[in-house]
């Protein structure tokens, strides 16, 4: 089949929106029946649309389509006689009437909904976020697959895995009690940021499929924003960390797709609005007394748009760093943490405690770091270091970044 | 790994006023040995801070003001590390701030229950 922009772009968009709307109506227990009967009203279009002329509104056309399935189907179907007219019939008068409400502010209640039935810790974060890809961001199962450098069978399998596994502990459609929202939500939060991660340090070579996963954290991230119940501090404290790290999009990859870094970047090519953006919810999230490490992570990415290298910079960066370890430990946060130390109190002293993570003896980051840290103190231990992180390295672009700095270190010697 | 308690302990008489400059001059050692703790992952719980007001309650009713009446030193605060021995955790407390201000660290495993 090929594809027409015009359908690929409706179906990035409108997918997502029928499959909210269906499957909430029909019970997650039958979600498979909702992305079934858009699947199939996609079909039609492709088939159709080639043939004949467009129709004069494409999204409407595809609304009506979509509902006059999810109608046959709740006639004609025994399941839904048994199990869902019941239960319908409460709201509406006969089954025959039902109506299938496409308003704008059903599609977002019925996606924000959705977001928190998928994230559920019950299964596997991975899985969360290739079920938030796939149902809430429209992306098809190649797609999915590229992002996660895998294979499409892979990704069937989990996905049907997971949705087993929440149709199994009767997962509903709905948004979560007042007094459990706050739990809820940090599941929710956390899927968006890994979904967001996923984007912005994945190794895949596919630079704009990367970018879309980033914008539909953000997509999504931003429905919770808007909803008044959901628009709580941690939730714009993620929202100001993404802007923050969206801003850098076009100067931290080189036409190459190879990641350039932090200090050798353009600064005119970073974002002035989403930077400003960034600032507006940082403000907003400082309010109440939960201090989460989207806070913390958002504060240390503001700091990174002053590419000054300013004292009180890294100092303030070094702080935020130790609260954040403190807080939760994490390899890339102790490995930041240290870098920040040696630009606020000098390489000595971070040599010193470089050399205490002894559990990050396997990361070429951590050698790479260290050989750094050696360059003008010792260049034997640094060139030995960085020897050590070439060895370790995966990809071919931290490959070449680790041979740069061993010739440039050799040029100095 | 085991759990370590530490117990810092200083002279009674710190308390005085601070300037904001000041408390951030004192606060920034006990930040950056907290970090380097947490980042070798063995910080289990930064603990607390205790206030130097205290009462000691002893057997028929006697209440006395102060934890430091017969000790010359006042608990200050405590902090949980995990480390694979009592010597590792000892080593571990060379590096409190407390001693540069002529406090004392106690370590101590903590036995489960």
């Amino acid at each position: 089949m090929k594809e027409e922009p015009l359908l690929s772009n409706l179906f990035r968009t409108e997918y997502r929106k029928l499959t909210a709307v269906l499957a909430r109506l029909f019970g997650f227990e039958h979600i498979q029946i909702a992305e079934d009967i858009v699947s199939d009203t996609f079909l039609l279009a492709s088939e159709t649309w080639g043939q004949n002329k467009l129709p004069e509104n494409p999204t409407a056309w595809l609304y009506t389509v979509a509902k006059n399935k999810a109608k046959d189907h709740l006639k004609h179907n025994a399941i839904f006689t048994q199990k869902i007219v019941v239960n319908l019939k409460a709201e509406n008068p006969t089954a025959e009437e039902i109506e299938i409400d496409l308003s704008e502010k059903n599609i977002n209640d019925s996606q924000l909904q959705m977001m928190f039935a998928i994230c559920q810790p019950i299964i596997p974060a991975e899985a969360q976020i290739g079920l938030a890809l796939r149902i809430l961001c429209g992306f098809n199962i190649a797609e999915i697959a590229d992002a996660f450098l895998t294979n499409k069978e892979t990704i069937n399998k989990r996905l049907f895995r997971a949705k087993e596994k929440l149709r199994g502990n009767n997962v509903q459609i709905e948004f979560p009690g007042v007094n459990e929202i706050n739990q809820r939500l940090e599941t929710v939060l956390l899927t968006l940021y890994l979904l967001f991660n996923e984007g912005y340090y994945s190794i895949s070579g596919n630079t704009n499929l990367r970018k879309d996963l980033c914008l539909e954290a953000m997509r999504l991230t931003y429905l919770l924003i808007e909803n008044k119940p959901t628009n709580l501090p941690p939730v714009n404290a993620l929202f100001s960390l993404m802007c923050f790290h969206a801003s850098r999009f076009e100067a931290r990859i080189d036409k190459n797709g190879e990641m350039i870094i932090y200090d050798e970047q353009d600064s005119s090519l970073w974002n002035e609005e989403l930077i400003s953006r960034g600032k507006n919810y940082l403000i907003r999230a400082a309010h109440g007394d939960l201090l989460t490490r989207y806070h913390l992570e958002a504060a240390i990415a503001y700091w990174h748009t002053i590419k000054a290298d300013t004292a009180e910079k890294w100092e303030n960066v070094l702080q935020l760093y130790n609260k954040l370890l403190i807080l939760e430990y994490s390899p890339m946060a102790a490995l930041n943490r240290t870098y920040a130390l040696a630009k606020a109190d000098g390489k000595e002293k971070a040599i010193i405690e470089a050399e205490k993570l002894t559990q990050l003896a396997d990361s070429h980051i951590y050698h790479s770091l260290l050989g750094w840290l050696y360059t003008a103190i010792d260049n034997e231990k640094a060139s030995a270091h960085l020897q050590t992180a070439l060895k370790l390295a995966k990809s071919k672009g931290e490959k070449n970044r680790i041979v740069k700095n061993i010739k440039a270190l050799n040029l100095d010697s | 790994m085991n759990d370590f308690l530490l117990i810092f302990r200083r002279e009674a008489s710190f308390d005085t006023q601070l300037t904001p400059e000041q408390l951030q001059e004192i606060s920034k050692p006990w930040q950056d040995w907290m970090g380097g703790l947490a980042a070798q992952n063995k910080l289990v719980n930064q603990g607390n801070r205790l206030n130097s007001d205290g009462k000691v309650v002893k057997p028929n009713n006697v209440v006395t003001n102060g934890a430091y009446v017969e000790v010359k030193e006042l608990i200050g605060g405590y902090t949980i590390i995990k480390a694979t021995s009592l010597d590792e955790a000892a080593e571990i407390a060379k590096g409190c701030p407390i001693l540069a201000v002529g406090g004392s660290v106690e370590v101590r495993q903590i036995i489960s229950m």
